[in-house]
């Protein structure tokens, strides 16, 4: 039809949203980071941040975090995934509770995991009861960083596994299942199945899981801080910190510049090593 | 991948994994429950029950507790005016995606996958400045911006494979027999995917209802129910906590439960 | 009723020409089925009829008015697609009734003709059945009878029976031909499929690279092809071809024959034509049969009311239709025989018919 503005018009709104809310402030929070009050260029701010002692702390809590949540999650959903293929009755109803932590936010998964581990907690409660422990252990106390730690990553991988669940299924359901069968007449095993086929063809589904995760686990936030407090920081509690308690914009403004380069730096290098050959999709 | 054929080891592997997985998801949700259920006594005593006593005390302080009304009520406030922003900003989108070419077409689309490469919580630090200087610091409204636009790629991306998933020829069909291109949407487009419509609209929901760092940043008065209850970490006592985190969680899990079978779609189409 | 003309209609996307100016005219009640493979532009012209399309150039006139830049609604046309498009959230009645409502006919009048065009396909059983409660026939029956309850001028099909198996087909083909008559709507009909086109056009025009190559009834195309083309597009199997070398005179040699053909062209030396004749059109004989061409049988199928015998000359295909009871196997020599009236020649170069 004769409508070649049509399709303009359509994008209109959630292009002006996206220049608005998404491009501007971006740009905005950059300069907020690089420019002092007067509106002159400076570096005090990134000295500031880096000068001050949490900032190592915060940043390698934060990769260590990603390094330990991440790759379990990836595994443990495609662990599931597999066997949601393989799984004649029940598909949707596993699928559903597999997909409940979904739905439950950051703050929320911190709480649930709260009731486990704090001090009058189940965990103790079921160590003290068995005879285990004499004692209930005081996990999240500021002198057991370790334990808070494992405590946050299992309350991150318990949460948002979900979403690379979500991912990886709709990917594999994609992948027609010809080239499974084809394999398995051509003598591979079930193994070889999928490290041969399931697996590189469903690289592009790998690829958007791993970029949205890498990012989320580098914005963790109300987990930490329902479970840890302020005796684990991260980067992303540092904006807050800076933003609100310490009031200084600016330096948050910088923190956030931190969180944004390494995200995009990661998502450049994601892209780059689970590329697919042009032409080899499904 | 078939069961059949493989040795019970393999078999049993297989049900015990399932079972194990639901439990590792379905557990501490019910730890939660129980401790909601309990009464403030009974959350703080040691050791702790495995059984809820099915007292309500620790909900009805919550629900009566100063400011958790208006926080809840924030939080629907925002929630649903996300829902409309997004969903009438993201649904003629998904629909110019799927039914038309035209230049532009893949920087579109690579600019809204590309926000989900960027940390969107951060921006409300910028936004918290720009709201004080046009007076929408401390709304709702503010707020809900900012929840749209996390929620707009997705509401972009499923009404995108909604509208896809309809055949043209339904819409050419209409046009043939005397309909112009409003009529035809509203008459055959339009009722086939207000089932997914409401789906997405749902996610939207979601996504605003639980968002925790925004809010906290921008809103100081207005405090939705995430961000209230993230203030109140340090001092609150554990009963307030664990039937804040209850009340959070309850409609999320009705919410995904009616939003499943779209879940999947959207994800799927995301990455052709 | 009301004639259909089109003029010199291109349609270009990008560089790609999908029509090269077309010029055709379908006649008030004509029963017109655009013939091609796919991707030769036969849909994009139809659609273009129907205004789902824009043409890059040209006019489409309807009866009297000039449409091309009309929406679809306002054409006076009906159309039935490849999938139906039968509305999956209405009912029989309300699929057949939706361009009756959207015409605001008062609600007698819809019923009348909901009932009627729902007779005439046989689906009146299934009025309050939904799209997804119906066999592919059915849909196909629907879509038909929501087009026909229209009472266009002009009823347009985009490969309407290409869905349905082999033996539905057969049954719909001589069915809505049976209607369509009746209804005494102009009608252009796409199909690839040359059994259809054949059985149910007045007039088939053959597409081929967005060009129409010959346009007219199913006999004069089959034994007068105004292309190779066409002769190596219709009829199963289709036409064989030989190069022709110029002898003395008209005379051509065509393998181990003789035979007389159309005038040397002047430059005699270095034209090129070509004997085509189809595989039914030879009659067989022996070793000492005059005129007769020696081929080499390579494979036999046998397929009931004939056999096919593709054999070789000169390292060319050629192809035999032979009675059933013919004692031949692959490796053995045959002399056959063409029928001197059925011969036709090809320009080689331009491929048209001489």
């Amino acid at each position: 039809m004769q409508t070649r503005a049509l399709p303009y018009l359509l994008l209109l709104p959630s292009v002006i949203l996206l220049g608005v809310l998404f491009l501007y402030p971006f740009v905005l929070v950059a300069w907020q980071a690089i420019s002092d009050d007067a509106g002159q260029l400076t570096s005090a701010h990134f000295s500031e941040m880096l000068g001050h002692w949490k900032f190592n702390t915060a940043f390698k809590n934060t990769l260590y975090l990603t390094l330990a949540v991440v790759p379990i999650q990836m595994v443990l959903a495609l662990y599931m995934a597999s066997l949601v293929t393989g799984m004649k009755r029940g598909r949707d109803a596993f699928l559903y509770i597999w997909t409940i932590p979904l739905g439950i936010s950051d703050l929320a998964a911190g709480i649930i995991w709260l009731s486990i581990f704090e001090q009058s907690g189940f965990l103790n409660s079921f160590l003290v009861t068995f005879g285990i422990n004499e004692q209930p252990e005081t996990f999240l106390g500021y002198q057991n960083k370790g334990t808070i730690f494992l405590a946050i990553a299992l309350a991150e991988i318990w949460r948002a596994t979900a979403i690379v669940l979500v991912i990886l299924v709709a990917g594999m359901g994609l992948i027609p299942k010809e080239y499974q069968e084809a394999a398995e007449v051509f003598g591979a095993s079930r193994w070889q199945r999928f490290t041969k086929v399931t697996l590189p063809l469903l690289k592009p589904s790998l690829q958007t899981a791993l970029i949205l995760r890498v990012i989320l686990a580098f914005e963790v936030f109300a987990v930490v801080a329902a479970l840890g407090g302020t005796n684990l920081p991260i980067l992303m509690g540092e904006v807050y910190q800076w933003q609100f308690v310490l009031r200084d914009p600016n330096v948050a403004a910088a923190f956030a510049l931190v969180i944004l380069g390494i995200s995009i730096l990661c998502t450049l290098v994601i892209m780059w090593f689970l590329r697919t050959p042009k032409g080899a999709t499904i | 991948m078939n069961v059949d054929g493989t040795s019970s080891a393999m078999r049993w592997t297989f049900r015990v994994s399932i079972l194990v997985l639901c439990a590792w998801v379905l557990v501490p949700i019910y730890l939660l429950i129980t401790n909601t259920l309990s009464s403030p006594e009974e959350v703080v005593s040691f050791p702790k029950k495995v059984w809820p006593s099915f007292n309500l005390e620790s909900i009805s302080f919550f629900i009566n507790f100063a400011g958790v009304g208006q926080a809840l009520w924030n939080s629907v406030l925002v929630a649903c005016v996300t829902m409309v922003f997004s969903i009438s900003a993201g649904a003629p989108a998904g629909y110019a995606l799927s039914r038309f070419d035209f230049r532009g077409k893949s920087f579109y689309r690579v600019l809204i996958l590309m926000t989900r490469a960027f940390p969107l919580p951060l921006l409300a630090l910028p936004l918290a400045v720009l709201y004080i200087r046009i007076g929408l610091d401390d709304t709702i409204l503010g707020l809900a911006l900012l929840h749209t636009m996390l929620a707009l790629p997705f509401a972009v991306l499923i009404t995108y494979s909604l509208f896809s998933g309809i055949p043209v020829e339904l819409e050419e069909a209409a046009w043939t027999l005397g309909c112009n291109r409003f009529q035809a949407f509203y008459k055959v487009i339009f009722p086939l995917v207000l089932p997914g419509l409401t789906a997405s609209a749902i996610f939207a929901f979601v996504i605003s209802w639980n968002e925790v760092f925004g809010a906290a940043v921008l809103t100081i008065e207005h405090r939705t129910l995430p961000a209230f209850l993230l203030q109140g970490l340090d001092q609150a006592p554990l009963h307030l906590k664990f039937a804040g985190g209850a009340v959070l969680v309850a409609p999320a899990l009705l919410f995904i439960f009616l939003v499943r079978k779209y879940l999947f779609s959207m994800w799927g189409i995301a990455n052709r | 009723m009301a004639e259909i003309k089109i003029k010199s209609v291109a349609r270009r996307f990008g560089k790609v020409e999908a029509l090269k100016s077309i010029d055709l005219t379908v006649a008030d009640q004509e029963f017109l089925v655009l013939l091609g493979a796919s991707g030769c532009g036969k849909t994009t012209l139809l659609r273009i009829v129907a205004g789902l399309e824009t043409a890059s150039e040209g006019e489409v006139w309807i009866g009297d008015e000039r449409v091309d830049r009309l929406p679809p609604r306002d054409r006076k046309i009906a159309m039935v697609f490849q999938n139906y498009a039968v509305f999956p959230h209405l009912t029989v009645f309300e699929n057949i009734a939706f361009g009756l409502r959207m015409a605001k006919l008062d609600q007698n009048t819809v019923d009348k003709r909901v009932k009627r065009t729902a007779e005439l396909m046989h689906i009146d059983p299934l009025l309050e059945r939904y799209s997804g409660q119906l066999s592919g026939g059915q849909r196909q029956r629907v879509a038909v009878a929501r087009a026909l309850a229209m009472e266009p001028e002009v009823l347009l099909m985009d490969e309407p029976l290409s869905n349905l198996d082999a033996l539905l087909r057969m049954e719909m083909r001589a069915e809505l031909k049976s209607v369509l008559a009746e209804s005494k709507t102009t009608t252009i009909y796409v199909t690839h499929d040359q059994v259809e086109a054949m059985s149910m056009a007045d007039r088939i025009a053959i597409m081929n690279k967005g060009e129409i190559v010959q346009a007219s009834d199913a006999v004069d195309i089959y034994r007068n092809p105004s292309h190779r083309f066409v002769g190596s597009f219709i009829g199963n199997p289709p036409m064989n071809f030989l190069p022709a070398k110029p002898l003395e005179g008209s005379m051509w040699s065509v393998a181990n024959l003789q035979l007389p053909g159309p005038a040397h062209p002047s430059n005699a030396t270095d034209s090129q034509i070509e004997f085509a004749i189809r595989p039914e059109d030879l009659t067989v004989g022996d070793a000492t049969t005059e005129g007769a061409m020696h081929v080499k049988v390579r494979v036999v199928e046998p397929l009931g009311s004939h056999l096919l015998a593709s054999c070789l000359v000169d390292e060319q295909l050629f192809r035999v239709v032979l009675d059933s009871d013919h004692p031949i196997t692959s490796g053995d020599s045959l002399y056959i025989k063409p029928m001197m009236d059925r011969i036709r020649w090809f320009d080689a170069k331009s491929e048209h018919v001489l």
